[in-house]
């Protein structure tokens, strides 16, 4: 083979060097890519897979080396290329993502709002907040964000946490292209505003949640998840808690909020809705299901609709929940009974009109609501125990 | 015709289709999340052309709304392939290699000329031309989407053959970010037929009219089975009245709100004699049962839910169910048991071992395999199959040529007339989901909206004197109600439109017209004729009635 036929096949698939981690270069990809598949991890409060990088926060700068030549480059938007060394955690770097995290922190007027909903777990800032061991008190305070009163039922927006990374904005504008947020003011003055007056349920907002989703801070959260796992909903807000408060309604059955000392499970699997099939994880406090949330593992890609976001568990809790068997009496009510006199009168019954009027005078109806195992045992049951084929679904209704 | 009723192509394929033709689909309230990647393909240069009666809020992405009359989609996709047809603009090579009737389709066709169908539809023929056009010069990465304004019709599925003559035309099936998607309603409606919940397939769309089919199961199931083919639900209901089907099983459908005609299907269920209901809860159809059985709801089971693009989706149990409530796989397993014939089954993870044991394009798909690798699309044959992103690629999924079938304009069973002056469609909102038993209990949810709309163009209101807001009776040939109207220009004028999620005060479902598709007999929900009256405050009683 030719020498310098190698040579530029070398050069032009050289790997990529990332802390010492080798790996291949993603041609046309960009560096934070690359970091992902070394297994490196670097904070990105202004990103999200799902839209185009920004670059803003700064917070996933790295130092870069290619040919001989240094740079620090914000890994989310600078494209890697062949050959490339990078150094994640230089003392350099270190420094400055605590400061600028320590800037952050000096914006919000309680930090220790951060760690409110930690029962759900970690937001990224809060992971961020911990794992540089940024101070609150490093800065003298800034002003802060104003505080929206937007009694909405479904998302809470406190922007006293909000680091202006506008995440929330971009993935209703360009994703969901809802258009109903958007940024307003310049600078430190920049806040997030809904169309036209600041209340979400005056504005387009559909209530996908996505804005809750990708919120890196905790200032927008799901209000019937976030009310759950805080034991005092609200009680840093003075006096917008009260009127919020006012304007929400209780948690359904006689489920009690156990507050953030409880840790949360999460259950993967899919809503109950519509033929989409996104995924979602549903929460459980202790055996109580209190939400959902985005399985963004999914090919749904972490998309909900405002009924998988904030509609698929409350129904579940429901106290109207059919829980025993039932009996229609000769005066046409219904009564409790066991499931050993249910399922005997039911099949009696069935026996009945098999052996007296054959099997094509029972038709069952399955459903396009349940799973396809109870589904096939259904149509199984039809043609097997009652010995018909008149087994249909609601597919066509 | 080409295969099973399902989409040919996947979810995300519609992100990268060069042109969107969606017909009879309210996608961004019945399907919101699909709805993204069609915003997502036109920010990327795609041509969305909306073809729907409603200006629908979908249209303000499109390039074009084709605002057709109430049940002309024949007339509009017949013109369509009149013109590509006569404009040459077909995929001559697939038509040779992958089709079958196209001589046939193509006298047809000769009559719907665009300006004839402007007469029918009320577009313009230049609007159809451009349509045309666009179509077949986008295929092959043309798709069209459909949903039920497609299939709730009497002629519906001549109307979906129409859409399928399109695809086929212009080379659309078995093609990447092509095809002809049916976006399914309900989350595992794909799943109850793909398991042979249907009156003329076993499981994975196999025919029990096939001796060959009866007998793997017979064997498989240890049991002869009936021969002939069972009753749709439709019939079923007309042979209750008559006194012929005498006992129901119905397993988690409120079918007296969702079916048409409440009264009908009020009358059937009162006609026969033993009604069981499974369910989670009272719903109107369990409170005329003689038997109710408490089912556990989703979040309490494990199982699989297939969506719309034939993806089959594990679903896990997070928490008890309340009570005495049992999964609806273990209260079937019970019943076998009180009927004598026991299964060996003992889990949803064992039964669904079954279905892929007897259905091949589920056989791959096993529990193991969706917890590692997540939700596959079927078919998936064998165990080592990655399961399939879109149908037809290297021939047609029934083994045969693409069908192509002419069809001619079917109008609606009922239109308006002096009494009923106008159309009445019916259809999803974002915010509440069918009878409203799930959405009606979210928290919340009352705030979004918080009770039926009957939504009408504000040309009619003016008629009318009707202000938006203003509670007015609605009434047809079978039934009245009374609702909130909506002042607005996303209905047509000369119709109206309604959900049916608020059935405690507003059961739309007792004007609906009982009226079917004669071969599935899906029923007509997307067009009836109905009159709109403004009451004065003295006349209104708060009440509905079906007739």
């Amino acid at each position: 083979m030719d020498r310098f036929q190698t040579m530029t096949s070398i050069a032009t698939e050289a790997p990529i060097d990332v802390n010492g981690v080798i790996v291949p270069n993603r041609p046309g990809g960009r560096v934070l890519a690359v970091l992902r598949d070394a297994g490196a991890s670097v904070p990105t409060l202004c990103f999200d897979d799902r839209l185009e990088p920004q670059g803003t926060c700064r917070m996933c700068l790295v130092e870069v080396e290619v040919n001989g030549r240094k740079e620090t480059v914000a890994s989310c938007t600078a494209f890697s290329e062949p050959g490339m060394s990078v150094q994640t955690h230089t003392d350099e770097i270190v420094e400055y993502r605590k400061t600028l995290l320590e800037m952050l922190l000096s914006e919000i007027e309680d930090p220790s709002k951060i760690g409110q909903t930690e029962a759900l777990g970690d937001y990224e800032f809060q992971a961020a907040v911990r794992e540089y061991d940024a101070q609150p008190d490093a800065f003298n305070p800034l002003d802060r964000r104003k505080k929206v009163a937007d009694p909405n039922p479904f998302i809470k927006r406190d922007y006293d946490l909000c680091i202006a990374c506008f995440r929330c904005t971009n993935i209703c504008n360009d994703w969901e292209q809802a258009s109903a947020i958007t940024v307003t003011g310049r600078g430190q003055d920049s806040t997030i505003f809904s169309k036209f007056n600041n209340l979400l349920m005056e504005s387009p907002c559909t209530f996908c949640g996505q804005c809750v989703n990708t919120c890196p801070t905790g200032a927008l959260t799901n209000r019937k998840l976030a009310d759950a796992v805080m034991p005092t909903p609200m009680a840093w807000n003075g006096d917008l808690a009260e009127e919020m408060l006012q304007s929400v309604p209780g948690p359904s059955g006689d489920f009690v909020p156990l507050g953030p000392g409880t840790a949360v499970d999460r259950t993967s699997t899919i809503c109950p809705y519509c033929g989409v099939g996104c995924g979602i994880n549903l929460i459980t406090q202790a055996g109580d299901l209190i939400g959902s949330e985005p399985d963004f593992s999914a090919p749904s890609q972490g998309s909900l609709c405002v009924k998988g976001q904030f509609g698929s568990w409350d129904f579940i809790n429901s106290d109207e929940r059919l829980t025993t068997p039932l009996i229609k009496n000769a005066q046409g009510a219904f009564e409790p009974a066991s499931w050993d006199s249910a399922l005997t009168l039911i099949t009696d019954k069935l026996k009945h009109y098999k052996d007296v009027d054959g099997p094509d005078s029972m038709v069952f109806w399955s459903s396009a609501r349940t799973t396809s195992e109870s589904n096939y045992l259904a149509q199984k049951f039809a043609r097997v125990a009652l010995g018909t084929n008149n087994i249909d679904n609601c597919s066509r209704t | 015709m080409v295969g099973k009723g399902a989409m040919s192509n996947s979810i995300e394929e519609i992100a990268g289709a060069d042109m969107l033709l969606v017909i009879g689909s309210n996608t961004t309230e019945a399907h919101p999340v699909i709805s993204l990647r069609m915003k997502k393909a036109v920010r990327r240069g795609a041509n969305l052309v909306v073809i729907d009666p409603r200006k629908i809020e979908l249209t303000r992405w499109a390039k074009r709304h084709v605002q057709l009359r109430i049940g002309t989609d024949i007339p509009i996709l017949n013109a369509m392939a009149h013109v590509i047809i006569k404009e040459n603009l077909y995929d001559v090579e697939y038509v040779a290699h992958r089709t079958e009737g196209f001589e046939a389709l193509s006298k047809h066709l000769e009559m719907y000329t665009p300006e004839f169908v402007e007469g029918i539809s009320g577009v313009p023929a230049e609007q159809i031309v451009a349509t045309a056009r666009e179509y077949a010069a986008a295929s092959p990465k043309a798709s069209i989407c459909y949903t039920l304004g497609i299939t709730e019709h009497s002629c519906g599925t001549h109307n979906v053959q129409a859409v399928a003559n399109l695809a086929l035309l212009c080379g659309n099936f078995g093609r990447e970010n092509a095809g002809v998607n049916p976006l399914r309603g309900q989350n595992n409606v794909q799943g109850v037929s793909d398991m042979g919940a249907l009156p003329t397939d076993l499981p994975g769309y196999q025919k029990l009219e096939k001796p060959e089919v009866r007998e793997k199961f017979e064997k498989a199931w240890g049991t002869p089975l009936p021969k002939r083919r069972g009753i749709t639900k439709i019939t079923a209901m007309d042979q209750m009245i008559k006194g012929e089907v005498k006992a129901v099983f119905i397993m988690g459908e409120n079918t007296v709100v969702s079916d048409p005609c409440s009264g009908h299907s009020r009358r059937a269920l009162d006609a026969a004699e033993f009604v069981v209901v499974q369910d989670i809860f009272m719903n109107d159809t369990a409170r005329l049962a003689d038997v109710v059985l408490p089912a556990a709801a989703f979040a309490e089971v494990e199982g699989t839910f297939a969506n719309s693009e034939r993806r089959v989706q594990r679903v896990r149990k997070a928490v008890d169910p309340p009570g005495e409530a049992r999964a609806d796989w273990r209260i079937l397993l019970d019943l076998f048991d009180y009927m004598g014939v026991p299964q060996d089954l003992d889990s949803a993870s064992e039964v669904w071992d079954e279905v892929a044991a007897l259905a091949p394009i589920l056989s791959g798909i096993s529990y193991d395999r969706l917890d590692q690798e997540g939700g596959l699309q079927w078919p998936c044959p064998t165990p080592d199959h990655p399961g399939t992103v879109f149908l037809h690629q290297d021939e047609m999924d029934s083994g045969l040529p693409g069908q192509f079938a002419p069809v001619d304009h079917i109008p609606p069973v009922e239109e308006p007339d002096d009494d009923y002056p106008l159309f009445l469609t019916t259809g999803r909102r974002r915010s509440t989901y069918h009878t409203g038993t799930q959405t009606g209990r979210a928290i919340g949810f009352e705030e979004l909206v918080p009770h039926e709309l009957a939504e009408l163009n504000p040309v009619d209101a003016l008629a009318l004197g009707i202000e938006d807001g203003e509670v007015v009776r609605v009434s047809s040939r079978r039934g009245s109600l009374e609702v909130h109207a909506k002042v607005t220009d996303r209905s047509p004028k000369g119709a109206i439109f309604m959900a049916f999620a608020h059935p405690e005060t507003a059961p739309t479902n007792v004007l609906t017209i009982d009226a079917y598709d004669f071969i599935t007999e899906t029923p007509e929900f997307k067009a009836c004729a109905v009159k709109v009256e403004k009451l004065s405050r003295s006349e209104s009683t708060g009440t509905a009635a079906a007739d």
